[in-house]
């Protein structure tokens, strides 16, 4: 069944969405991220155009977020006061990432650029979480007890000033990265039209050592906002939010995050992350063929100050 | 009912008292165009269309009709927009759009329909001084400092662009003559054919000389549903994009109340 997409301008097919909405709800339930890593490079392969990609998948990663987090504060495992520090941030970030948006927009670059980002990212921390994964495969495999980081260990990040206590997450720690993580998570959002998910979680956990069941719920509550956010500043400067395209894939997301969850409790941790880095490697590795490989046709048309 | 009879014997005796007049001077052939409508309405499933555009010839000499020498060739032209033509180029190894030219009113589609292949009717040299055909548009850079070899290798590709989209097409054949004077052209409407004023316009030569033409305007415009969330993201983009961002929250709690699992 065909529809056609009033701001992408292009007809697809329904199934396809709800389907690639399912798909990534269900790796998202079942990993526990946003999913708008995934949903971003998918709807560029199918031929959507970039710009609206990124602003539709941004508007897609609210509904999930809001989904998780309802569970999350029902369990109690949200740091309302981390988040809204990092939700300061991401504002600021947000609204530069826009700016960089509109611009690269129109200098023709910006399909360049967000390929670049998703291959750089992506990469990297497919890479890394392959490698990591992989370790702790072998040394279940091996029997010996998981090495576990001290949770006295400090490093550089803990001798900054203006240090602030945050009760639920039990820490005491400067703003300055607090805001600067917010503030990067907000301008990739508003690039790339992902939550961040990806990279605030290791960050949260790795650099300012939040407990790890905080994180989750704290990071899907300020995703909430910068994407919201994001989705509005695009909505209004650039155009580009299809709510038609973004309801799909919200309504298959929405169905396929549940039968993840469900899938996601039968395998093993380290199981679960080989798989999503090979995933994330794999979207990667696509990505980047695409920006080596000689395109079909040279030349590209665009409106004068447009796309 | 007697009012259009009347008026028809009224046209009758003035075409009778005209006809012996003009007869002294040989006549001057003339063309005119007629579309059924001024606006034609896509709705969100178009796929393209073939538009049909009736006319005729005035005064057309009977022995010239006979032997086909009068030819017909009608076009459709969308809105003129400006337009960027990127060429991607290899840095590092990566593909990137570097250079660039941009065009000003650059028609968005153009539909040519005629009775026999271009080549055959005229003159490549008339074709040019009409500016008739995808080949002969003018496309007039915005910057016109650079090079020549730059903006024609630029308009080149800009041609071939349009060409493969779809939006600059050619339909040999596409104008035929049902009677001596009556003739009937298809031209094609792109899926992705943009809206606003197109104007048709017809042009008749005879035995490959160029004799008059006639145009007319035809408004297209997106109707439905989905043109008007269009407008709305347009028009009202913060309400549009709050209505965005609320449509999601309530998706994300709906789905939390159906499918819960905790």
């Amino acid at each position: 069944m065909g529809i056609y997409l009033p701001i992408a301008e292009i007809s697809v097919n329904v199934f396809v969405l709800l389907a690639m909405g399912a798909a990534v709800g269900f790796l998202s339930g079942m990993f526990g991220v946003g999913g708008g890593f995934l949903i971003t490079p998918l709807l560029i392969f199918y031929n959507i155009p970039p710009a609206i990609a990124v602003a539709t998948g941004a508007n897609q990663v609210i509904a999930s977020s809001v989904s998780g987090v309802l569970s999350h504060m029902k369990r109690g495992t949200l740091d309302f006061k981390l988040g809204g520090v990092l939700l300061a941030g991401g504002i600021v970030g947000s609204t530069a990432g826009i700016y960089v948006f509109g611009f690269l927009r129109r200098l023709g670059q910006l399909d360049l650029f967000i390929s670049l980002l998703y291959v750089v990212l992506l990469g990297t921390v497919g890479g890394l979480m392959l490698v990591e994964s992989i370790n702790a495969l072998r040394a279940t495999r091996s029997g010996a007890a998981p090495v576990l980081k001290k949770s006295g260990q400090h490093n550089w990040i803990h001798r900054l000033p203006l240090k602030m206590r945050f009760r639920a997450s039990k820490l005491f720690v400067s703003v300055i990265p607090v805001l600067g993580l917010g503030a990067g998570i907000g301008f990739l959002s508003s690039i790339m039209g992902v939550g961040g998910g990806f990279i605030m979680v290791p960050a949260l956990i790795y650099l300012l050592k939040v407990p790890t069941n905080v994180v989750i719920g704290t990071s899907l509550f300020q995703i909430i906002f910068t994407s919201a956010y994001t989705t509005l500043v695009h909505a209004t400067t650039n155009q580009t939010v299809d709510v038609m395209l973004a309801f799909l894939l919200m309504a298959g997301g929405v169905a396929g995050a549940q039968y993840g969850a469900k899938a996601g409790q039968r395998l093993r941790g380290e199981q679960l992350r080989a798989l999503l880095a090979l995933l994330v490697l794999a979207v990667a590795i696509r990505l980047a063929t695409d920006l080596f490989v000689t395109p079909p046709n040279l030349y590209s048309l665009s409106g004068a100050g447009l796309n | 009912m007697n009012g259009p009879i009347a008026l028809a014997t009224v046209a009758l005796l003035s075409l009778t008292a005209a006809a012996p007049a003009k007869a002294q001077t040989p006549l001057t052939e003339g063309i005119q165009i007629g579309l059924s409508t001024d606006a034609v309405s896509i709705t969100a499933g178009f796929s393209g269309a073939d538009l049909t555009i009736f006319g005729s010839l005035e005064n057309p000499d009977p022995l010239v009709a006979r032997q086909g020498r009068y030819d017909v060739i009608v076009v459709l032209e969308g809105p003129p927009k400006p337009v960027v033509v990127r060429r991607k180029d290899r840095v590092l190894g990566v593909w990137v759009n570097l250079d660039s030219e941009t065009f000003e009113n650059v028609p968005v589609s153009y539909s040519v329909a005629t009775t026999r292949p271009l080549q055959d009717i005229t003159e490549p040299n008339s074709y040019k001084q009409l500016s008739l055909g995808a080949s002969n548009l003018y496309m007039q850079p915005a910057d016109a400092g650079d090079s020549p070899a730059t903006i024609e290798e630029f308009t080149a590709a800009l041609r071939e662009r349009k060409a493969a989209a779809g939006l600059y097409s050619e339909n040999v054949g596409g104008v035929q003559f049902l009677s001596q004077n009556l003739f009937r052209a298809t031209v094609r409407l792109a899926p992705n054919v943009s809206v606003g004023t197109h104007k048709a316009r017809a042009f008749l030569f005879k035995s490959g000389l160029f004799v008059k033409e006639s145009s007319a305007q035809l408004e297209i415009r997106k109707s439905g549903f989905e043109q008007s969330i269009f407008r709305v993201a347009h028009d009202y983009s913060f309400l549009y994009g709050v209505f965005a961002i609320s449509l999601a929250m309530v998706t994300g709690w709906l789905g939390r109340l159906v499918f819960r699992k905790d």
